[in-house]
């Protein structure tokens, strides 16, 4: 099995699709490599480190292609301009080929591919469940891209992020807004966070609410209940009166904060516009906007893929490899997540497309010059089955309600059957046990006020020190001991059990208090 | 009347003083800082209260000997007791205490029949009545807190006695005690037939207070015991009117509201009504009827001592849930230490507590004051519920019914609505528990099946020591 890694042709791309220490770790499985010399370099990876892991090198671009069972890339094949020719017509008929496709964006291409009867696994379309999630490329360029907008941003925004009060005069901290919680947004979260900004995040899915506040962002939520959960962890399109609403929060806020950070992308589709012109003119100068989005078409409409423009003092970045940007950081893990992906098929054993597995089904665009892409629907969304178990059983509320009425009517009851009680006393007591009564219900007011302002730390002492003071019966033994016969002999019992009492009890109340400290 | 109190202007003055220094120590309870003074106030109260009876006109010179012999002998029992006892065995204790006040509150009652004799009309009545409410009361509450104490010390089983038709029976005992009033008032003869009457009365009373708490479970013996406290208070009330003295009808009222405060409160934690919790035998045939319904479905995970220490000193946010089964594995001072150990290394440990954790109100609370545990590190379940998503390991150590997910999930199970700690939102829950046994509600718990749940089995003091030891 031999595995060769063409250095990436597009421009300002720096990534490279395997590190060395990938091939140290595939080699053991008895896997060779064909390396174009140079391929590194803009990672900061050498020829000599790649040969120090095993790789063979060759300036020999044509042998890569043609000379080896599978081809790893980044990014997706392309037309070679020094070779003049497309680099799915260097690759060997049948031959394989492992990179980002976006078979959405991309049909030519996997047409061209098919027509060269190639085997061709999407890194993009690695099904996001969390079995493969040691393989899910997007997730972890996204999270180095959700870092580097910050990084951008920062490097063109003219103020600190943090804030600061100086001899010099107040810092005001950024106010950062990211558009779209997925991982690149709070990746950016996190990025804008560490560097001190204050940040809010929107997203139209409610449950990412947790995972933003967690990050330490506020969550912004518009005036209105629609759930914008999809399929594969994307958010769906929502409807026009919510984007409406949407629109309102985002001028509002444009005019607050100093950076935003747009994240928003449908699979298969142009991104969706969320900042109008309306909203990067209401931005104050100096005010900066990261469209991540930018490779699809952008999330703000003044956006220029590729480029960072300038539209009266707001600077749009629309740099589309922002993760290529981090090029060593990038390649290793994106050279991890293949690694996993190779060793899922067992590639040890040559390359074998198991077409029962969920993960290389998915991923598999085309195969033996068939087209198979779009994949069959995977038997479970595992998000459908998550909003199933977050949807609270509705039907308690409407079980508790006919409640309500009997023990309305039992209060009522309990009301009158108290008034009639009173009404009788008052008719037929005598006025000295009305005296003992009234002092009777105050106290019982006066406990009812003092009991609920005990706090529930205390309730143990509380026990038992209201268990001391109940030993006051105590002194109604103590004016019976001296009554005739054997009345004073039970007046004497009562007195040694209410002693018992109040001595353990507030001794043992006592103890318990002094062990409360702070 | 002969027997109205000749009370002296300062005698009085003498139990309004006591009246006021009782609520005041009451109201001391209100936070830790203040409540220490406030003990001091009931104490002095009360020395007031019994200095200034002492002296009181109706006590003649040949009962000195008897009420200094009899409070210095009381007092030595109780100070003794109070000072052996340990803070697990505070439930029992309280219980017991409960049962002398009961039973002293019937002697009381029964002396001042006999002190009665000669009135006539209304007074006579009201005198009856008075009597016969006190040594009712008196007697279910003796009775009664014998039974809580049994429970609680083991020595009887804590599961319900649930005696076929035990609705019936308890309506036939009240209805005994109806007739024996019907025998009991008015007689002419008191000793001949009016103590008989009450002395059989005391003793259906007894029956009953027996069998009350015979049929309640384990898991409710909070409210068991805040009742009695509240029934101990309502007995010294009684007796109050009986002896027509201020100062008992205040303490007793004081008393039996605070009972019956603490025992809505305890109800309310635990989503059920009072009448339910006395009648209703939970814990027993409901919690079996519902459990086929509530199976749980999933796999128990199983972890060791070191993974839990790992996780442990890994974690940044640490939330501890102790339940009953710390109080008796004693296993509150390692805990402790555990605490301090990570708190030391930056760990922000939190303890949580239900209200109804343990078999008394604030229990729990007691027990990790005495290992030390600072108190502005135990939270309420209200303050701490909310910051359950932002922790990494919720360690649940002997609880089990006050962390059930199915009581918020499953409106099958006998336990639905009762709010309860939501640990399984944090990101591990580690749960330290002898044996996959249901928790005394008898419920199956779906936490120890959840995915991000880890169950570490064995002896919650032992679990806690290896984790320690790991730590060190």
């Amino acid at each position: 099995m031999k595995i060769g890694v063409p250095a990436e042709i597009s421009e300002g791309e720096s990534r490279v699709a395997i590190a060395p220490e990938t091939v140290a770790e595939l080699k053991k499985l008895g896997v060779e490599f064909l390396v174009e010399a140079g391929a590194g370099a803009a990672a900061n990876m050498s020829d000599e480190d790649f040969k120090k892991a095993g790789a063979e090198l060759t300036s020999d671009v044509k042998a890569i292609w043609a000379g080896t069972d599978l081809v790893l890339k980044v990014r997706p094949p392309a037309m070679n301009k020094k070779l003049g020719a497309h680099e799915a017509d260097l690759l060997k008929e049948g031959g394989a080929v492992v990179s980002f496709i976006y078979p959405a964006r991309n049909k030519e291409l996997l047409e061209k591919l098919a027509a060269r009867k190639a085997t061709v696994l999407a890194m993009d379309m690695i099904p996001r469940i969390s079995r493969a999630q040691k393989m899910d490329a997007l997730s972890s360029m996204a999270n180095i891209a959700g870092y580097r907008a910050v990084v951008e941003a920062a490097n063109l925004f003219g103020r600190f992020f943090t804030g600061q009060i100086t001899a010099a005069g107040r810092v005001p901290p950024a106010r950062v807004m990211v558009i779209g919680a997925g991982v690149a947004g709070l990746a950016a979260i996190g990025a804008a966070k560490g560097l001190g900004a204050v940040v809010r995040a929107f997203d139209t899915r409610p449950e990412v609410k947790d995972q933003v506040k967690s990050m330490g962002a506020e969550f912004l939520e518009v005036d209105m209940k629609e759930d914008g959960t999809g399929t594969g962890g994307y958010a769906k399109v929502m409807s026009p009166e919510f984007i409406k609403a949407e629109m309102a929060l985002f001028k509002k806020q444009a005019a607050e904060v100093d950076i935003i950070i747009t994240t928003a992308l449908v699979p298969g589709a142009k991104a969706p516009i969320l900042i109008t012109k309306e909203h990067v003119e209401a931005m104050k100068p100096g005010s900066i906007i990261v469209d991540m989005a930018a490779e699809q078409g952008g999330n703000c409409e003044l956006t220029k893929p590729g480029t960072v423009t300038d539209v009266s003092g707001v600077k749009i970045i629309g740099y589309t490899e922002l993760a290529s940007r981090l090029p060593n950081q990038a390649s290793k893990l994106y050279g991890t997540n293949l690694a996993h992906l190779l060793k899922q098929m067992e590639i040890q054993k040559g390359l074998n497309i198991n077409l029962e597995d969920e993960v290389v089904r998915g991923a598999l665009v085309a195969h033996q010059g068939n087209i198979t892409w779009p994949p069959p629907k995977p038997k479970t969304d595992p998000s459908a089955v998550a909003k199933a178990q977050a949807c609270p059983p509705r039907p308690a509320a409407s079980a508790e309600k006919p409640k309500e009425k009997p023990a309305c009517a039992r209060n009522a009851v309990f009301g009158l059957a108290a008034a009639a009680a009173l009404l009788a006393v008052g008719l037929y007591a005598p006025p000295a046990f009305m005296a003992h009564f009234t002092v009777f219900v105050l106290a019982i007011f006066v406990g009812y006020m003092v009991v609920w302002n005990v706090t529930p730390a205390l309730h143990t002492p509380l026990m038992s020190v209201t268990n001391a003071i109940s030993g006051i019966i105590v002194i109604g033994a103590i004016l019976q001991i001296s009554g005739p016969g054997w009345t004073s002999w039970a007046a004497t019992a009562a007195v040694l059990l209410a002693s018992i009492n109040i001595f353990g009890g507030f001794l043992v109340t006592r103890r318990m208090l002094k062990m409360f400290r702070k | 009347m002969e027997n109205t109190i000749q009370q002296s202007g300062l005698l009085i003055v003498a139990y309004i003083v006591a009246s006021v220094l009782f609520i005041m120590s009451l109201g001391g309870l209100s936070n830790p800082e203040t409540s220490r003074r406030g003990n001091w106030f009931g104490i002095t109260g009360m020395a007031i209260a019994i200095v200034a009876t002492f002296f009181h006109p109706q006590v003649s010179s040949c009962g000195y000997g008897p009420i200094i012999a009899m409070v210095a002998i009381g007092g030595a029992i109780g100070s003794v007791v109070a000072a052996k006892i340990a803070m697990t065995a505070m439930p029992q204790l309280v219980a017991g205490f409960h049962s002398f006040v009961g039973l002293a509150a019937v002697l009381v009652g029964v002396n001042s029949y006999m002190a009665g004799a000669g009135m006539t009309g209304a007074a006579r009545a009201i005198h009856e009545t008075e009597v016969f409410l006190g040594v009712f009361i008196g007697a279910v509450t003796f009775a009664g807190s014998v039974v809580a104490f049994g429970k609680l010390q083991a020595l009887i089983r804590s599961k319900p006695l649930l005696l076929p038709g035990r609705h019936l029976l308890n309506i036939a005992m009240v209805l005994a005690t109806v007739y024996c009033g019907y025998l009991f008032f008015g007689v002419e003869n008191l000793l001949a037939q009016g103590i008989p009457a009450l002395v059989v009365m005391a003793l259906i009373a007894c029956v009953l207070g027996v069998h009350l708490v015979m049929s309640i479970g384990g898991a409710d013996m909070p409210v068991v015991v805040s009742m009695l406290n509240s029934y101990s208070g309502w007995a010294a009330a009684a007796t109050g009117f009986l002896l027509e003295n201020d100062l008992l009808i205040i303490t007793g009222a004081l008393v039996g509201s605070s009972g019956a405060i603490l025992s809505y409160i305890m109800c309310k934690a635990m989503n059920r009504s009072l009448v339910n919790v006395i009648f209703g035998g939970f814990g027993a045939d409901e919690g079996k009827a519902a459990a086929p319904g509530s199976e749980a479905a999933g796999e128990v995970v199983a972890t060791t001592v070191e993974e839990v220490a790992c996780m442990l000193q890994d974690a940044k946010n640490v939330i501890v849930i102790p339940g009953y089964g710390m109080a008796v594995a004693r296993a509150q001072h390692p805990i402790k230490e555990i605490s301090d150990k990570l708190r030391a290394s930056g760990v922000n440990v939190r303890f949580a507590i239900h209200p109804v954790a343990g078999r008394l109100p604030g229990h729990m609370n007691v027990l990790l004051a005495e290992a030390s545990v600072p108190y502005d590190i135990v939270l309420e379940m209200d303050e701490i519920n909310k910051d359950f998503p932002g922790t990494d390991v919720a360690l649940v150590i002997g609880a089990n019914d006050i962390v059930n997910p199915g009581a918020l999930e499953d409106p099958s199970s006998p336990i639905y609505g009762m709010p309860v700690l939501e640990t399984w939102k944090a990101r591990t829950t580690v749960v330290l528990k002898r044996s996959m046994a249901a928790g005394y509600a008898g419920v199956e718990n779906p936490l120890f099946y959840k995915e991000n749940t880890r169950m570490l089995f064995g002896d919650a003091k032992k679990s806690v020591d290896a984790i320690l030891a790991r730590l060190q």
